[in-house]
């Protein structure tokens, strides 16, 4: 596998929980991210799914240095992000790159696209004098397949996957070398959702990016990504590449996941192997003690209330998952 | 014109006329634009903004060089003119005087009107420039600092907010300009906009606040701080412009209340006073004469009304300006 | 065509006035009258449901489906939005001619609706209870605590734990499955004939989403009720389906039973559609997408409103509308090539 070019280390993110007027007392902790590691291969696409509430925001947030982290590492090319000068943190930016989820509140409606894709470059000037500005950011409308011409108009001219388009044009501008994608597509009616699905592959094999590509719709996923992690209630449950995830899940959160999504196929609605949960995510700011998930789980046992499980490869797991029962079983193509 | 979303190896090369999403403006001249002048260009369309812009220029005209409007003295008081009513001939005779009539002390109303702009015009103004600039200050800095000084400056605006203003100004004015004193135009001017300022800000600290709360969560805020920006650039190219309408419209309606304001403190004693002219002084002074002079208080309270409605109409045309969807 | 038998309602009669339909609506059009000229969001569509059956709406945004659900409930926003033509039968009696009183007596107890953002469809500031109780107090004249007693058993119906402690919650106090599962309790109250969910699970997250589907089909079979399930996911239409209508622009342009149209779609934009989707089960597919934007309804294309981004594209297309042909059973399609497409292999 080629070189890592990002590393996250226990990465913990807790949101204390405050009550009062004047003198705000921290009453408690939601536990947003609790002890995250990945590895992101240059060239590769990382995965992160998970239900709302699982983390998956946060740890965009914090890969992106908007929140700090309580504790914890993130490594780029083997520098720690978050202890550099702001000096160097800024140029640092420059290489990891955000897309949002949502393409009408990620744009700024008072500036032109114009301006919005051309801000990276007010930002960090020395990265394009200013006279060639204006032609690169009409290369980069048209790498993204938008008409140059329309530099002048304003975000609300255009439609949601267009939009997507200029928020990805924005964060091409520094030619980043990782781009954190959080929910690129779940705000795209289905047919725009391959369009910009299809862009993101062109683009990363035309500028070698790495993805790492937070989404809650498990196809898409499937369909982009190399390797998957999944996330619940802000650890990572279980982690292999896109095979080990879908075809030989072994956490039985992952399993429940999987068989929840349904198939665009009616022949298979009477075979398919249906694991329901039971109720509701617990909330982060009181998770259950030991394994997270034993709450909603099927095979837990007294060993899960009392014992955190590990990330790791198992006897019955071939890749890492967080499961003291570990088992593969295949629910997408069984039947 | 074509906003193709074709970029894909699979979609056929056919050119298809694709419908775009919006209804598009007519194509301009092709050079970088932004906000501002795009705002300006669409100012200069509206009727709206167009009056309002003729009538304040007037009226800034009239508070600056009041000489070119009328030729009298507004303090020459003769009582034998004394509530004369207006002569409407006048209206159409260069350099005759009485032409809104004259007041209880003989003294022209025309020219008192004209003159009184100044005064009117420069404590309305500057008292909501000054808020503006005040409270928006330090509503950006509690709202996108949060946290203690967020606490602090809400607590501290807080004992402003609790004072009723009438009580407040009252206090203040008569203190550092007693009911009997004979302070200086100047002196008594800027005491009168202080005190407006300092009785004002909290509430415009308090709009804006709201505004950059709501603004600061927004994701293209959050694109901005991703993409290196430093809070200066985040606050005055991404939160300010999405988040400084709501004061323009008070501000704009608080102009005039100001105005008004200004009227009742004159009629107190601890407002604006002899030598100065204002609006606010002429209509406190015709009130015991409503029924038998309605014209010493008609012509300025119509000055009033129009300058105020001049700055509303104002501030709402370039509120809709600055807004791109609105266009 | 598939072998696995599926409940169909009876097909329209050669007079297209078959009376036997629980709820028909027929042509019906809508357009909404805004600042920049009239758009028309609904262009002739018709569609019926029966008792027991499910009904797929599939669209993405701007097709036209939720607007037509409104129309149907009776709370298209007026203006801008105005019904031009045609008829909803509800039972045989147009709802669009009836008298207001007699309309609101519908709602709720003939046709009742589950909307996709329940945290905005309840009122906040009354408990879910009451809410409930006030529905039996007002529209059945039972007396509160009576009212009550029927909320519990309605929140039990829908699988919500602790039901009777829970009613004295205010909605904020539910989680998003729970609180879509409060206003299916609602719109279950008063025993409608049929239900319109419009988009019910677009908010929840799939292990959440799997559990209302199951509980809305549960309750479908258990009361033998008609239901309208508007969506844009294709998955899901696939899980609980009996028939599915295709909108597109404002029209349907694809009606089928639910193996029929994923196994042989025989509409362009349904087969694109259906090609366009990333799949759970496949690996490295390539993703076929549908060129251009979704039209704008202030200006439908000419002919065929699909006709820009089509593939199969034609002359003909641009110039004449297809009408939508009946091919046997309960399936149509509104295009020029629906007969070699429904004829291919």
């Amino acid at each position: 596998m080629s070189e890592v070019i990002l590393e996250v280390r226990d990465l913990v993110k807790h949101f204390p929980i405050r009550q009062g007027v004047l003198f705000k007392r921290v009453i408690g902790q939601i536990k947003a991210v609790d002890g995250v590691s990945l590895d992101l291969h240059k060239g590769e696409t990382l995965g992160i799914v998970g239900e709302s509430g699982c983390g998956k925001s946060t740890l965009a947030k914090l890969l992106m240095n908007l929140e700090k982290p309580t504790s914890g590492e993130v490594r780029y090319q083997g520098r720690d992000v978050l202890r550099l000068n702001p000096a160097d943190q800024r140029r640092l930016r420059r290489n990891i790159q955000l897309v949002m989820q949502d393409p009408y509140t990620s744009l700024n409606p008072r500036m032109t696209v114009g301006d919005i894709v051309g801000e990276p470059f007010d930002i960090h000037p020395d990265v394009a004098p200013k006279r060639d500005r204006r032609r690169k950011v009409q290369e980069l409308l048209d790498v993204v397949g938008l008409n140059p011409e329309h530099i002048n108009r304003y975000p609300h001219q255009f439609s949601g996957g267009q939009r997507q388009r200029i928020g990805i044009a924005r964060a091409l501008a520094l030619k980043p070398e990782v781009i954190v994608c959080d929910e690129p597509v779940s705000a795209l009616d289905v047919s725009i959702q391959a369009q910009v699905m299809n862009l993101l592959d062109q683009l990363q094999n035309e500028f070698n990016l790495s993805y790492i590509f937070i989404a809650h719709d498990l196809s898409v996923v499937r369909h982009i990504a190399d390797r998957v992690g999944v996330m619940y209630l802000g650890k990572m449950v279980e982690v292999g590449t896109d095979d080990d995830i879908y075809v030989r899940p072994t956490h039985p959160y992952t399993q429940a996941l999987l068989s929840a999504v349904p198939v665009p196929d009616p022949t298979v609605r009477q075979h398919k192997a249906v694991i329901r949960l039971e109720g509701d995510v617990p909330s982060p700011a009181n998770p259950p003690s030991g394994c997270r998930f034993r709450t909603r789980c099927w095979k837990a046992q007294e060993i899960c209330a009392t014992e955190p499980p590990l990330l790791q490869i198992r006897p019955t797991s071939g890749h890492p998952s967080a499961c003291h029962f570990a088992q593969e079983k295949d629910v997408v193509h069984a039947g | 014109m074509s906003s193709p979303e074709v970029a894909t190896p699979t979609a056929e090369a056919a050119p298809m006329p694709v419908t775009p999403a919006v209804v598009e403006p007519a194509p301009r001249k092709d050079k970088p634009r932004s906000l501002w002048t795009d705002a300006w260009y669409e100012l200069r369309r509206k009727p709206l903004f167009v009056i309002s812009a003729i009538l304040i220029t007037l009226f800034v005209l009239m508070a600056a060089v009041p000489q070119l409007f009328t030729s009298a003295d507004p303090l020459a008081a003769d009582l034998n003119r004394s509530l004369t009513p207006p002569d409407f001939g006048a209206w159409f005779q260069f350099g005759k005087q009485g032409q809104f009539g004259f007041d209880l002390q003989g003294a022209d109303i025309y020219a008192r009107t004209i003159y009184g702009a100044r005064a009117s015009i420069l404590v309305g103004l500057s008292a909501v420039i000054g808020n503006m600039l005040l409270g928006g200050f330090f509503g950006i800095l509690s709202g996108y600092l949060g946290g203690w000084t967020d606490t602090l400056l809400a607590r501290f605006g807080d004992i402003f907010l609790g004072l009723p203003f009438v009580l407040g100004a009252l206090v203040i004015l008569s203190t550092f300009a007693p009911v009997q004193s004979n302070p200086s135009a100047f002196r008594i001017t800027s005491l009168v906009i202080l005190t407006f300022i300092a009785l004002g800000w909290p509430s415009f600290a308090r709009i804006m606040r709201a505004a950059v709360l709501s603004t600061k969560q927004l994701d293209y805020v959050h694109a901005a701080q991703a993409l290196g920006a430093r809070p200066g650039r985040v606050i005055f190219r991404h939160v300010l412009p999405n988040a400084i309408a709501p004061m323009v419209v008070v501000g704009t309606i608080t102009l005039g209340a100001y105005i008004g304001a200004e009227a009742t403190l004159s009629f107190l004693g601890v407002g604006l006073r002899q030598p100065v002219v204002s609006w606010g002084i002429m209509i406190g002074d015709s009130r015991q004469y409503m029924e038998a002079a309605p014209y010493m208080m008609a012509f300025p309270a119509a000055f009033l009304a129009i300058a105020v409605l001049s700055f509303v109409m104002l501030g709402d045309a370039v509120r809709d300006a600055l807004d791109p969807k609105l266009r | 065509m598939s072998d696995i038998k599926v409940k169909t309602a009876p097909v329209l009669g050669v007079d297209g006035r078959s009376a036997g339909h629980l709820l028909e609506i027929e042509n019906l059009h809508v357009e909404f009258r805004t600042r920049d000229g009239v758009a028309k969001v609904i262009n002739g569509v018709s569609y019926h449901v029966d008792a027991g059956e499910t009904l797929a709406v599939l669209g993405e945004s701007g097709s036209g489906k939720s607007v037509t659900a409104q129309t149907i409930m009776g709370i298209l926003d007026t203006p801008p939005g105005f019904v031009t033509n045609g008829s909803i039968r509800f039972r045989g009696k147009d709802l669009l001619t009836m008298g207001k009183d007699e309309r609101r007596l519908v709602r709720g107890e003939g046709i009742a609706m589950v909307f996709q953002d329940a945290l905005s469809a309840l009122n906040p500031v009354f408990t879910v209870g009451f809410q409930i109780a006030e529905l039996f107090r007002k529209r059945r004249g039972m007396s509160r605590a009576d009212g009550y007693k029927r909320a519990t058993e309605l929140l039990d119906l829908v699988k919500i734990p602790a039901a009777k402690t829970r009613l004295k919650d205010y909605p904020h106090q539910f989680s998003g499955g729970m609180r879509q599962r409060v206003m299916i309790a609602m719109a279950l109250a008063l025993d409608p004939e049929v239900l319109i969910a419009d988009e019910p699970t677009t908010a929840l997250d799939v292990t959440v989403q799997a559990q209302i589907m199951d509980l809305l089909a549960e309750i479908r079979r258990d009361r033998n009720m008609g239901m309208i399930l508007i969506t844009h996911d294709l998955g899901v239409v696939a899980d609980v389906a009996d028939r599915i209508a295709v909108m597109y622009a404002g029209r349907i342009v694809e009606q089928a039973d639910v193996h029929a149209l994923y196994g042989k779609p025989c509409h362009p934009y349904t087969l694109a559609l259906l090609d366009s989707l990333p799949r759970l089960d496949l690996k490295g597919q390539e993703l076929n997408t549908i060129k251009g934007l979704p039209p704008n309804l202030l200006r439908i294309p000419s002919g065929c409103a699909f006709h820009p981004r089509c593939r199969m594209a034609r002359d003909i297309c641009s110039t004449q509308r297809p009408a939508l042909l009946e091919l046997g059973g309960v399936r149509s399609s509104a295009c020029h090539f629906a007969e070699e497409l429904y004829g291919r292999e």
